[in-house]
Formats: structure tokens, sequence, C-alpha cells
């Protein structure tokens, strides 16, 4: 017997079918993945399930009784727990405070009883193995803490079926592999679970059964012992996708980008990037490969005007930078793709069409003297949309309708589509599908041979061994190694977790045969 | 893009700016008060109200001369070390700004006279009164998310509705309900508006502050001006002095002889800190003041929060509207809330969106204005013109410089979309 079935889920948005005629069951005890294309409607159907949007048709079985879901304190009320793709914590707020929150546990009826509420996180954290500290500030906590603090949420509400909204999409490897161990243990306690996720690798590895939604549609199920990679990706996107980047050998020219000696604080002040040097050349990607935080974020946002320098130098083709504002380093012909698409890279509450021109939209042929032309506008923002594959019903709607996956797209269509010749990209891939991240690896390598500089930032390990001729592994805010395209994912990771270089030992660096793969 | 970037250069530049304005300040001090004063002279400052109290403390008697030259070499050490070294807290530097100022001003003022302390923060905690009401409504309105700038017009509306019902009641606790209710009645309306129908919060408080100026005027001139007995003559909330806490030197005249509401005002700053920070119904106000989708997901109703919020503010606004009739003059003029709902909203972002921290400024405020008030009466010898600037130019400085990194709750003045 089922512990949840959906049947003939149907809704639709203004222009959109977001989920048709859905059918889905899952057992107890079991890991569900929902595979499926940026804006496929996973997101959607979930929201569904948990009362916060209300579907055109259809029914919700729970343990075989139908339900009226109305709002989230149903789906609550009927042990279903959500952990949504963008978090739903209160910055501001304690760990205590945002787990309580909705549902408030008191003394004597009035006055919040923070203490039994940070005894009960304890509980659950000693169980489950998701260690936090109840009184630290959200803010203040790293991605992988804040996802535990959403699933503690989801389990002091004593939910029996979780959703996972691409729970992975914003976390290290290590944090990936702590996760999984968690949801083992959430298993073993007799809890099902809908899993999301664009990574085909982890679908295989950790899920039971697997649906597959295309445009609003399911498009089959599959038991990972019986497909691989290659089978999920054509499900996905129905066509036959390539795996591996193709590119040629780079032909580095000139160096664009000269980093000496770079010394930068993070937002709080603390030291992040201590002494780092860089170039990159025109025509050649360099990767930037690290466990997070160790300084990424923090270069990045230095090169791109977004923090003040300490000391140090920073050149754009032989230009100093280091006191240039944000537009007059987009002006020298900069494009940044940002970690943090939400916050650095869209005016969520903007149309597409207006955020495809954020960078220009002062210039001819966007504007004439201070006219916006809006009719250009709308062209490039249609032109993009179709080129860049972006899901959307029209370039008229606000940026924060779009999925996850779109919202991305959105901004490389915008730093891809002018004339650049230093192109930064910071997590250019996370949350978008496996058809996505084929198409956005291919501009970029055809950026590379355009003759672009290309500095790509990741935590997966597999994009950047991918896509970069050199490898640069960052560790403690320095440089401490560049490696050659083709170098092992062991050495990398021992160079990632501080092994000194001349301690390699040369059994990690030995290449590994066979073309390289990525994950996704 | 990112407006956080905390430079140390320019923590630097503040830190140098901060020694040169103590020292400039104090060289005012010296220069202005000190050197203007002759070696005999002194001053007075009373500590008792005439009231007799049972114990009564003796006057402060202050050598005018060297009390300058004091309050002027601290004034000068402190810029002078913030210059070598320096201090981290900005409130130190303010306080001691502030008071050393303030000080040596008063003392230069009064100096061969008397002048009666007790009296002067008595009538601070008075006028602070409907700064400090204005400013709870704005905090309880915007920990929620609803900017509400409509606090002077809401305060008109009641203060006019209490006179009216004061006076054909004959009762004042009638007066008063009808004022909160009255409160309640226009903010409901300004949430109606902004949550319902999402109308831009600024152009909803503004058309509310129009209206009420507009709407008062009116009524006062056509119907209360010609009808002054039966209409605009309610009479005032009595003060009474609570049993022996009033009885205490200094404390009890400043704080414990008041009228009605100035202790309702008082209550409600407490009750309002224990709501906010210690209740469920705090927390899911806060929750949807910074984060509106985060508290929907967890079932909390964003709209109703608002609504009911944006509602216990304006009663906040209603009480703070009848300080001015029935609590204080028992009659209505036109336009007599005089800006107070706006320097209510400097004090609730001075007091960085708490109810403490709002009474806290409003005192400031409170003070400021009274001072203006004193000078006058002690023909210092400023035009009355500049001293009536007094408070205003208080709330400027405060919004300008020295408010530092309050920070506004997160949602403060969006309307939320599911
Ligand atoms: N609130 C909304 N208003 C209008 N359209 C919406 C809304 N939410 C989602 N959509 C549209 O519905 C479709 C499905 O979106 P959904 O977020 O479910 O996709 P997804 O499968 O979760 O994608 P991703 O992997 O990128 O997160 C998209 O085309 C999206 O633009
Ligand atoms: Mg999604």
């Amino acid at each position: 017997m089922p512990v949840l079935e959906l049947r003939g889920i149907t809704k639709t948005f203004p222009g959109v079918k977001a989920n048709q005629d859905i059918d889905l069951t899952l057992e107890k005890g079991e890991i569900h993945a929902l595979l499926g294309e940026n804006g496929a409607g996973k997101t959607t159907l979930m929201n569904i399930l948990y009362g916060l949007y209300k579907p055109d048709k259809g029914e919700i079985l729970i343990n075989d009784q139908k339900v009226d879901i109305e709002g989230p304190n149903d789906a609550i009320a009927r042990g279903i727990g959500m952990v949504h793709q963008h978090f739903m914590l209160v910055p501001v707020m304690t760990v205590t405070e945002n787990v309580m929150l909705g549902n408030e546990t008191t003394k004597s009826g009035v006055l919040l009883d923070r203490e039994k509420v940070t005894q009960r996180i304890r509980e659950i954290s000693d169980r489950y193995g998701l260690e936090v500290d109840p009184n630290a500030y959200i803010k203040d906590l790293p991605v992988g803490i804040q996802q535990r603090v959403e699933i503690i949420k989801v389990l002091y509400r004593q939910a029996d079926i979780l959703i996972l909204d691409e729970p992975t999409a914003v976390l290290t490897p290590q944090e990936v592999d702590g996760l999984f161990k968690i949801i083992h243990s959430l298993i073993d306690s007799g809890k099902s679970l809908i899993f999301i996720t664009h990574k085909l690798k982890e679908v295989l590895h950790i899920a039971n059964r697997i649906t597959v939604l295309r445009l609003g549609q399911v498009v089959g199920s599959a038991i990972p012992g019986e497909v691989d990679e290659q089978k999920l990706a054509e499900m996905m996107v129905g066509r036959e996708v390539n795996l591996v980047v193709e590119k040629k050998v780079a032909q580095p020219k000139e160096a664009v980008l000269k980093v000496k000696d770079l010394h930068v604080n993070d937002e709080r002040g603390n030291p992040a990037v201590n002494g780092l040097n860089l170039d990159v050349h025109a025509g050649e990607v360099v990767g930037v490969a690290g466990v997070q935080g160790n300084g990424q974020t923090e270069l990045v946002y230095a090169l791109t005007g977004l923090l003040p320098l300490k000391s140090g130098t920073i050149h754009l083709n032989g230009k100093d930078i280091h006191k240039a504002t944000p537009r007059q380093i987009i002006e020298q012909g900069v494009a940044h793709v940002p970690e943090d698409r939400q916050k650095h890279g869209l005016v969520l509450s903007f149309p597409l069409l207006d955020n495809m021109v954020l960078c220009t939209y002062y210039k001819p042929p966007f504007a004439k003297g201070v006219n916006m032309q809006d009719r250009v506008i709308a062209e490039n923002g249609s032109m993009l949309v179709k080129q860049f594959d972006v899901r959307t019903p029209s370039i008229f709607v606000a940026a924060s309708t779009l999925s996850g996956g779109n919202q991305q797209k959105v901004i490389v269509a915008r730093e891809f589509s002018r004339p650049i010749k230093l192109l930064i990209a910071s997590q250019p891939t996370r949350g978008l599908d496996v058809g996505s991240i084929e198409y956005i690896h291919s501009r970029i390598i055809e950026k590379r041979d355009e003759g672009t500089a290309v500095l790509v930032v990741s935590s997966e390990l597999d994009e950047i061994i991918a896509l970069s001729d050199r490898i640069a592994v960052m560790y403690r805010g320095k440089i401490v190694d560049i490696l050659p395209a083709g170098a092992t994912k062991e050495h990398l990771g021992l160079l990632m977790a501080g092994v000194k270089p001349e301690d390699i030992p040369d059994s990690a660096k030995k290449k590994s045969a066979g073309p390289v793969e990525k994950v996704f | 893009m990112m407006n956080t970037k905390k430079n140390p250069e320019i923590d630097m530049r503040t830190r140098i700016a901060w020694g040169v304005v103590l020292i400039v300040v104090g060289l005012l001090v010296l220069f202005l008060f000190a050197f203007s004063t002759e070696a005999g002279q002194v001053t007075k400052f009373g500590l008792n109200e005439a009231k007799g109290e049972a114990i009564t403390i003796p006057d402060l008697l202050l050598p005018t001369q060297p009390t300058n030259y004091v309050l002027a070499l601290i004034l000068i050490a402190f810029g002078a070390f913030q210059l070598a070294r320096g201090v981290k807290s900005t409130s130190t530097l303010v306080a001691v700004l502030a008071f050393s100022f303030v000080m040596a001003f008063l003392v230069w003022a009064a100096r061969d006279k008397s002048f009666s302390l007790v009296g002067m923060l008595s009538s601070s905690v008075v006028r602070a009164t409907p700064i400090a009401l204005a400013a709870l409504c704005g905090v309880i309105s915007e920990r929620a998310g609803v900017t509400n700038i409509g606090i002077e017009g809401t305060m008109l509306f009641a203060a006019q509705v209490s006179v009216i019902v004061g006076t054909t009641t004959h009762n004042l606790w009638i007066a008063l309900l009808a004022a909160i209710l009255t409160g309640a009645a226009v903010a409901s309306l300004h949430a109606f508006l902004v949550i319902k129908f999402k109308v831009d919060q600024i152009i909803s408080g503004t058309a509310v502050n129009i209206l009420g100026a507009g709407v008062t005027s009116f009524v006062s001139s056509r119907f209360l001006e010609k009808n002054i007995d039966t209409l605009n003559n309610s009479g005032t909330l009595p003060a009474f002095a609570i049993p022996l806490l009033s009885k205490i030197p200094v404390l009890g005249p400043v704080l414990f002889d008041n009228t009605p509401i100035v202790y309702l005002t008082i209550l409600l700053v407490a009750v309002l800190h224990v709501v906010l920070f210690y209740t469920p119904w705090g927390l899911r106000t806060r929750a949807v003041g910074e984060h509106p989708k985060a508290a929907d997901t967890l079932g909390v109703n964003v709209y109703l929060m608002r609504y009911i919020n944006v509602m216990i503010g304006g009663m906040f606004a209603g009480l703070g509207g009848a300080y001015f009739t029935v609590g204080s003059v028992g009659r209505f003029d036109e336009v007599m809330t005089a800006g107070k709902g706006f320097i209510g909203l400097a004090a609730m972002i001075f007091g960085k969106w708490t109810p403490i921290g709002a009474y806290t400024s409003s005192l400031i405020f409170g003070f400021a204005d009274s001072l203006q008030v004193k000078l006058q009466i002690l023909k210092v010898g400023i035009p009355p013109e500049f001293l009536l600037m007094a408070p205003y130019i208080v709330t400027m400085i405060v919004l300008t410089g020295v408010v530092g990194k309050a920070v506004a709750p997160a949602a403060d003045g969006q309307p939320y979309e599911k």
C-alpha cells in the first residue's frame, strides 16, 4: 500500500501547462527520485502536494485516504514536510526560532519555550546525525548547515513523507555524502522520501525508483539497476545528450587578466583571499577548484568590483581595475555569471526582457539618450529566450516566476550576448538539467575559441575537469598549484584537502584513461 | 549591486571624522560658553518640584566657568583619543558628545539663574509620549512588513474624534476609547489598500496624511470653531501621582506623577517588547516582516498577521492622537500634531525597530522639544524661531548621521504575493 498517491494532477499557469495529468506513487520506506528538465514542473508538483498551489484537477491520497490539502498547515498535519529549492529560513533569527515558527511550544500558553525546542532539536540532531547549533543565527551558517536546519524543521513537525527539492545543488561533495547518510537514517526510521535532483549519478546511487517529467507530463519511470546515465538523460531531454564536452586543444594568447598578490576580506571583515596570483589568457579556460569557503566567492567578488581589495593588483588588458566600479569593469568587457543568481544575477520582480539588458540598457541600441528603446529591448529579449531555450510563457513575465534552472539561463543569455573579453562564471550550471549543461558548456568552449579568456569557479570537480585547460586549486585563500588539463581527480582532491604539492604521491598524479567524463 | 562594502579605509575615515568633530565641539564650548562667562558666576539646577516631595534633596550648584572648562576639556580629550586610537562603539561617542555639549550649553544658558532640571525632565517624558506612541505604531507595523507613514494623519483623526466624543459624552475614558478605535479604523484602511490591493505603501500612507490634515481642518473650521462648548471642549484626563513611587526624589516627579496616557505608553512599551520577542505572536510577526514566504510555508497566515498588526499599530497611533486633545489641552486645533507622527518614525529607526529603543529615542526628541521651550523662557538670546527648530534638527542629525547600521525588517514595505 503506497503512503502517498497523486492522481491526475493538473496545474496551469498563465501560458504554461506546468503539470498535466500527473500520476505518482510513493511506497513506505522508498526514495523516489523525480527527474526532469528545468521547467518540467517538478517544483510545481511538489508545491501542490504541500498545499502552496491548488491543482486545477486531480486528487491526493495519503494511506489510501483521499485528502484535501488547502494549505501548508494541512500538509504538515498529514505528515508531509518539504525542503524547498530556495531555502525558507529567516536569516536574522536563530535555528531554534526558525524551527519552531508556526508550531511554537509555550510556557503556560503565553511565552515561547525556547529551551524545550532547543532540547527537541538536540534530540533530532542526535537521532539522525544532523549536527547544528540551535542558538546560531541562520545568516552565520553555511548553506550545508542551513539545509540541515530545513530538514530539522520538517522532522520537528513529525513528517513521514519528506520532499527534498534539489537538496544537493548547493552542497559540496562532502556535504552531499553527509546528506546521503542522513537520508539513509531517515529511511531506516520508516520515513519515505521524494528526492528531486539534476545529478544523474546521485539518482542512480540513492533512489529506489525514478520518475521522469518532461513539459509537465510523466514520460517514464525506471529502476536504477536497469538504466544508465545516458538513458536517463535521453528520457529527460527527449533526444540524445552528449555527456562529454568536445573541445580542441586551447590556443592561449596574451594574458587578459593578471592578478598579483591579491588580499581580500570577506563581508564580515575576515581575510578570505591571502596573496593570490593568477593569470588568465585569451583563448583558454582556467578552472578554479577548491572546497567551498576557501575564498573563491571573495576572489570573484573582488574581480567583479563587488568587494574592495585590501591589497594587491588586478590588471585587465593591461589596465589597473582595482578601484573600478562594477559598471566600469563590465564596460571593460567582463561578463559575470554570479554564484547567487537570485541575489546578484537578477532583479526578480523585473520582466525577463529587462533582466536581459541589465548591463547594457543605457547604451545604444537599447537607449537613445535618455529614451529606452522598448521595441529593441523586446526583440533582444525574444531572440535570447529562443537562442538559449529559456522556458517561459513570454518575455514579459517576472523573472521570479521562472523555474530555478531557467533563471540561470536568463543570466547566461545576458552575459554571453554582448562582446566580452573575460568571462567569469561562478557555478555556471548550478541547478541546470543535463541538456542545459551540455548547451552552456559548449557555449563556454565556443567563447574560448573566439578568443575570450574564461575563468570558471565551480565546486563540481567534474565540471572543472571537463571545461578547463588549466586547473588552479584554491586552498585557504591561495592558489596552491596549477595543473594542466587532464589532471586526475585524486591529485586535485588531495590538493583541495590541503596536502602540499610536493607531498602528492606519484600514484595520484597518473592520468586516468579514457575521455574525461562529467557528472550530472 | 551590493552595498555592504566594509572598507577599512572608510572605517579609519569615520574614526578621524569623529575625532575632529569632538575637538571642534570642544573648542566651541570653550569659545562660545566658557570664555563668555565670568569667574564668579554660578548655575543652579533645581532637583525638586515645587510640590514638596517627602524627601527633598539639595539643588545642584555648579560654578559656571569651571564646569564649562571641564566639559570642553572632556570633549577635546576624547577627540584626541579618538584621533589616536579610537573607541569602537558609536553610541559611546554620541553619548559623550551629546551629554557634554548639552550640559555645557545648559550651564551657560542658566548662569546666574535657577533652572529646574526636574521640571524639564518631566516635561521631556510628557512630550516624548505622542512621539513614542507614533514610534510604537511604526515598530509593530514595520516588524510585520508594512510601512505606515500615515501615522501623522491617523493621529489627527483620532485627536479630533476623541475631543468630539469627550465633549458630547462628558466621559474622557470613552473619548480615549474612541480615539483608539479611530486609529484602528484608519490603519485598517491603509492595511486594506496595501495588503489587498497592493497599493504602494508610501502613496497610501501619504494619502492618509493628506486626508487626515484636510478632513480634520475642514471639520474644525466648519463645526468645531463655531461650537466650542458643545463640540470642542472636552477637558483633560487628570494626572495622578502613584503612591510611594512618586515620592522618590527626581525620579518620582519625572515618571510617577503623570496623566494616564503617559503611564499607558510606558506599559505598552514593556508589553510590546515581551510580545515581540517572547511570544509566538511576536515570532510570527517578525517572520512575516523578514521573510513572508518562509512563514507562509510553515502555515502562518501572512495577510492576517499583517492586517492585525497594522491595526494594533493604528490603536497606538490613536492613543497618541488622544494625547494631543484629551491628554493635554482638551480641545482640537488644526494640524496640532505638528509632525510628531513623522518624528515618531525617526524615533523608530533610531531605536532600531525595537519598542525599548524607540521609547528611548522618543525621550531624546522629547528632551529636545522641552529644552527648546525652557530656553525661550530663559531668554538666552537665541531667536525663538531657531529654538523651535531644535526637535527637527535633532531628528535630521539623528537620521543622517548617527543611526549607523540600523537594518529595517527585510520585507518591510513589500507586498506579499503567494
Ligand atoms: N508562480 C508561477 N507563476 C507562473 N508560472 C510559474 C510559476 N511557478 C512556476 N511557473 C512555471 O511553471 C513551469 C514549471 O516550473 P517548475 O518550477 O515546477 O519547474 P522545475 O521542474 O522545478 O524546474 P527546475 O529544475 O528549473 O527547478 C515553468 O515553466 C515555470 O515558468
Ligand atoms: Mg524546481
